[in-house]
C-alpha cells in the first residue's frame, strides 16, 4: 500500500539562512569508526561548493546512544563535553538525521537544569542542520550528473522524516540528477528496525523489520540503497550482505552508500571510498 | 478525587493484576515473531487501517488544527481532573446516576459484585469496555457465580475463545473467518460450520438477543465523561452498546478518571478525530449520550445507572508532568496500526490490557515497573505513534522517559511503582564507563584509534547485530584521520 509522504510532524518548516563563508562539520562517533568515507565525502560536497569546512577535533557524540536507553546523566556528561566546540555562529551540518535530531531537540532538554549550558545548547541546536537539508536547501546543490543511467532506491531514516522533518529532501536531491530514477518502496515510511540499542535488547524483531525493509528495497530492483543515515545504512547493507553469505552469493544483491557518497559520485567528484 | 464511598469500604487492596512478567515478554515475542500466519494477517489489518485513515485526513492542514485542538481540550480538561471530576459527580447525582470512585481493579469490582448482588443477577451483557479488561472484570463475577457476557462481536469471539483481546479498538483482529467459523461451530450450540461472514455475523446476533432480555445487568464504557451537563458518551458500531446501556434494569458504566472533559462542546472535535483516527470512519454508526436513568414519565431506560471511576494508577501518572501526557489518550488504536513492532508481534505477546505504543507508556503505572519494565525497550523510538496520534501524546519521548525510570538506580523517592526494577548493575557500568570515554576527548581518540588499529580482533560475534547481520567493523581509517590527510 500506499503511505502518504506528507508527514504531520511536528516541525515542518524551517526558515533557511543564505549560504555561509564556513560550516562545522559535526562527523558523529558512528561515521567517525564505522563508515568515515560519508563523512568525507559530504565535506568534499561542501567544499567544492567553496565552503569552508571546520572539523572540531575534539568531537566525540552527541550523547544519543545513552539518552535513547534512558541514561540522560551520561547523555549530559557527554553532551556537555561538545558545547563549546562550535565558537562561531557558523551552521552545524551533521551527516546523520538522528544525531541532527538528538542536537536540534534533545540537547535542551537534558540541560533543562542548567541554564548557561542550556543557553549554549540551544544556540547551537538553532543553527544545527542534517548534511542533505543543508546541501540542498542552503547550498542550493545543482551540479550535472555525469553518470552512466541507474535506478537507485531511497531508505529515509525515521529521524529525518519525524524529528528534523527532512523526508523530503532526499528525492529532492536524487531528482536532480537526469541519469538517475527513483525507484520506491513498499512502506517506504517504515522503521528499518535499527533503533540502536533495540537492535541488541530485541534481536527477534530487529531482525524481523530490516528482513521485511531489505525484501521491500530489493524488490524495487533497484541497483543499489542510499540513504543519509549511517545508521540504517549499517543496518541494512550488513542484514543483506548476511543474507548473500548464507546464501552463498558473491555478488552483493543490495549494496548501499550514503547519500554524499552517492552525489559526490555521480557528479565527477572522487569518492573517498575505502571499504 | 479518591472520595471513599460505602461500597469501597470492605474492598480488598489487591495487587494490580499481572498478565505477563518482563521476563516472559521476550519468550512471547519470539512465539509471536516466528508465527507466520500472525505476522501476514496483523500487516494486512494494519496496512488496511492505515489506508483507511489516510483517506480521512486528505487535508493536512485540517488534521494539523484538528490534533492541535484536541490535544489542546485534552490537556485543558487534565489541568481541571479534580474540579472536573467534582462536578461530574455532582451532576451525575443530580441526574440520578450513582457515582463510585475505585482505586483499584478489587475495588472496582468489589463494587460492582455488590451492585449485582443487590439485584440478584444472575447475567451481565457487556458493551465493549477496556477498563472492564483491565481489572478482569469477567474472571471477578464469574468467581463470584454470576456470567459476564460479551456483546461486542469481537469481544463476543474472543471470550468465546478464552483469549483476551489483541487490539483495543478490534480485539479479535488476530482471528481469520475460518478459525471463527470453527469456534463458532464448536462452542455455540447447534451452529453448523460456516466461513460466511454475514451469517456468522447473524449467528452471534442471535446469540445475543435473547441475552439482552435475561440480563439483569447491562455493563459499558464510557468515551468521553461530560463534567458540566453529567453526560456519558459512548461511542459504537454495532448497536450492542446502546442494547446494554438501554434494556437491562440496571445498567453501570464503567471508566478511567483521566476519562472526563468539562463541556459539551469539547466532545465534537474528540469524537470526530476519534473514529477518523481508530477505524476511518467520519463518524460511528451510534453515538450514545447518557444522562441519567429512565425518568418517571418515560416508557424505557434501565431503572438505575451507576458510574464507576477507576484511577488503578492513573492519578500516579497525573502527579507528573510528563507521565501525565499518558492521560490525554482517548483509546483510538492508531498508535498500534502504525507500530512496526505492533505490526509484527500483534496485540498478545505484550502480555497486557492495553497493548502497542500507549501499552507501553501506560501499563507502567497502572501494573508498576516491576513487571513492565522492558516494555518501554520494545521500541526503535521511530516515531510513527506520536506522529499519528489524534491528540499528540510525545509516545517516543514518554519512552525514554519510562526507559530511564526503568533502569536507573532505585530512587527513595521514585515517581513510580517499581522504578529501578530494570536496574542492571553492569549495564549501568557500562554506560558509566562510555560516557567517561567519550566525554573526554582525549580518551575517546585513544579508543577509537585502537578499535580502527586492531581492527582485525573485531569479535565476529556481536550479541544480537549478529543474529542476522554481518559484524560492524571499524574502518582501517577514522572521518578524524581521512580530514587531517585531505590536501
Amino acid at each position: 500500500m500506499s503511505v502518504p509522504l506528507v508527514s504531520a510532524g511536528e516541525h515542518p518548516v524551517r526558515a533557511y539562512p543564505p549560504r555561509p563563508q564556513a560550516v562545522y562539520f559535526y562527523g558523529t562517533c558512528l561515521v567517525d569508526l564505522f563508515v568515515p568515507e560519508a563523512g568525507m565525502d559530504a565535506i568534499t560536497l561542501l567544499e567544492r561548493e567553496g565552503i569552508r569546512v571546520i572539523f572540531p577535533d575534539n568531537q566525540t557524540c552527541c550523547g544519543q546512544p545513552a539518552f535513547s536507553s534512558g541514561f540522560p546523566d551520561e547523555a549530559r556528561q557527554v553532551a556537555a563535553s561538545q558545547l563549546d566546540l562550535f565558537p562561531e555562529d557558523y551552521p552545524v551540518v551533521v551527516p546523520s538525521g538522528s544525531c541532527g535530531g538528538m542536537i536540534r531537540w534533545h540537547w535542551e532538554k537534558i540541560f533543562a537544569d542548567d541554564p548557561a549550558r542550556y543557553a549554549q545548547a540551544k544556540a547551537i541546536a538553532e543553527r544545527t542542520y542534517e548534511f542533505a537539508e543543508f546541501l540542498l536547501h542552503v547550498v542550493g546543490f545543482n551540479r550535472p550528473d555525469q553518470g552512466e543511467p541507474t535506478t537507485v532506491t531511497l531508505h529515509t531514516s525515521c529521524s529525518a522524516r519525524r524529528e528534523m522533518g527532512t523526508h523530503l529532501v532526499g528525492r529532492e536531491l536524487l531528482a536532480k540528477l537526469g541519469n538517475v530514477t527513483l525507484a520506491h518502496h513498499g512502506h517506504e515510511s517504515e522503521c528499518c528496525g535499527f533503533g540502536g540499542t533495540f537492535s541488541l535488547k530485541h534481536p527477534d524483531v530487529s531482525t524481523a523489520m530490516v528482513t521485511d525493509k531489505v525484501a521491500a528495497l530489493k524488490a524495487t530492483g533497484a541497483s543499489e540503497v542510499v540513504t543519509a543515515d549511517c545508521g540504517c545504512l549499517l543496518n541494512i547493507t550488513k542484514r543483506a550482505a548476511k543474507e548473500d553469505l548464507d546464501a552463498g552469493r558473491v555478488k552483493a544483491s543490495l549494496p548501499g552508500e550514503h547519500l554524499a557518497t552517492f552525489l559526490l559520485r555521480r557528479t565527477g567528484g572522487q569518492a573517498s571510498g575505502s571499504n | 478525587m479518591n472520595a471513599p464511598t460505602p461500597h469501597t469500604a470492605h474492598a480488598t487492596r489487591g495487587k494490580p493484576i499481572a498478565f505477563v512478567s518482563a521476563e516472559a515478554l521476550r519468550e512471547r515475542v519470539h512465539e509471536a515473531i516466528n508465527d507466520d500466519h500472525l505476522r501476514s494477517s496483523f500487516r494486512g489489518a494494519m496496512d488496511f487501517l492505515m489506508a483507511k485513515r489516510a483517506a480521512q485526513f486528505p487535508d493536512e492542514s485540517e488534521l494539523v488544527s484538528l490534533r492541535s485542538l484536541s490535544e489542546a481540550i485534552r490537556q485543558y480538561s487534565l489541568s481541571k481532573l479534580p474540579d472536573l471530576l467534582e462536578q461530574l459527580e455532582a451532576n451525575l447525582t443530580r441526574n440520578g446516576v450513582h457515582v463510585h470512585w475505585a482505586e483499584t481493579p478489587d475495588e472496582a469490582n468489589a463494587i460492582m459484585l455488590d451492585i449485582a448482588r443487590r439485584h440478584q443477577a444472575k447475567l451481565i451483557v457487556k458493551g465493549k469496555s477496556m477498563v472492564s479488561e483491565e481489572i478482569e472484570f469477567n474472571h471477578a463475577m464469574e468467581a463470584a457465580g454470576i456470567g459476564a457476557l460479551e456483546s461486542d462481536m469481537g469481544e463476543y469471539i474472543v471470550q468465546l475463545a478464552g483469549e483476551k483481546p489483541s487490539h483495543i479498538i478490534m480485539p479479535a483482529i488476530h482471528k481469520t473467518k475460518e478459525q471463527i467459523a470453527r469456534l463458532f461451530a464448536e462452542k455455540v450450540p447447534g451452529v453448523d460450520y460456516t466461513d460466511n461472514v454475514d451469517a456468522l455475523i447473524q449467528i452471534g446476533r442471535q446469540v445475543l438477543r435473547e441475552k439482552f432480555e435475561q440480563a439483569e445487568i447491562g455493563l459499558s464504557g464510557v468515551n468521553f465523561a461530560v463534567a458540566e451537563t453529567g453526560t456519558l458518551c459512548l461511542v459504537e458500531n454495532e448497536g450492542n452498546g446502546r442494547m446494554c446501556t438501554t434494556v437491562p434494569k440496571v445498567h453501570i458504566a464503567i471508566t478511567g478518571i483521566e476519562k472526563v472533559v468539562e463541556k459539551l462542546e469539547h466532545v465534537a472535535p474528540l469524537y470526530s478525530i476519534l473514529t477518523r483516527s481508530a477505524t476511518g470512519q467520519a463518524v460511528s454508526t451510534y453515538f450514545n449520550l447518557i444522562s441519567g436513568p429512565r425518568k418517571a414519565d418515560e416508557k424505557d431506560g434501565p431503572q438505575e445507572v451507576h458510574l464507576v471511576l477507576l484511577d488503578n494508577g492513573r492519578s500516579q501518572a497525573y502527579a507528573d508532568e510528563q507521565l501525565r501526557k499518558t492521560l490525554q489518550c482517548i483509546r483510538c488504536g492508531a498508535c498500534m496500526n502504525h507500530c512496526p513492532v505492533y505490526t509484527r508481534i500483534g496485540g498478545h505477546a505484550y502480555g497486557t490490557t492495553y497493548p502497542g505504543p500507549i501499552g507501553k507508556i501506560v501499563s507502567p503505572h497502572m501494573m508498576g515497573l516491576e513487571q513492565t519494565h522492558l516494555l518501554p525497550t520494545l521500541s526503535t523510538l521511530c516515531g510513527a505513534c506520536g506522529e499519528v496520534c489524534p491528540v499528540k501524546i510525545p509516545i517516543p519521548e514518554l519512552l525514554v522517559r519510562l526507559r530511564g525510570e526503568a533502569q536507573s538506580a532505585p530512587h527513595p523517592h521514585p515517581a513510580m511503582v517499581g522504578q529501578g526494577a530494570g536496574y542492571r548493575p553492569l549495564v549501568s557500568f557500562v554506560w558509566r564507563l562510555w560516557a567517561r570515554i567519550y566525554a573526554q576527548p582525549g580518551a575517546y581518540r585513544a579508543f577509537t584509534w585502537l578499535a580502527s588499529r586492531f581492527r582485525a580482533l573485531t569479535p565476529s560475534r556481536q550479541s544480537g547485530w549478529t543474529v542476522a547481520r554481518t559484524p560492524l567493523k571499524p574502518a582501517p581509517k577514522r572521518l578524524r584521520d581521512m580530514v587531517r590527510e585531505r590536501v
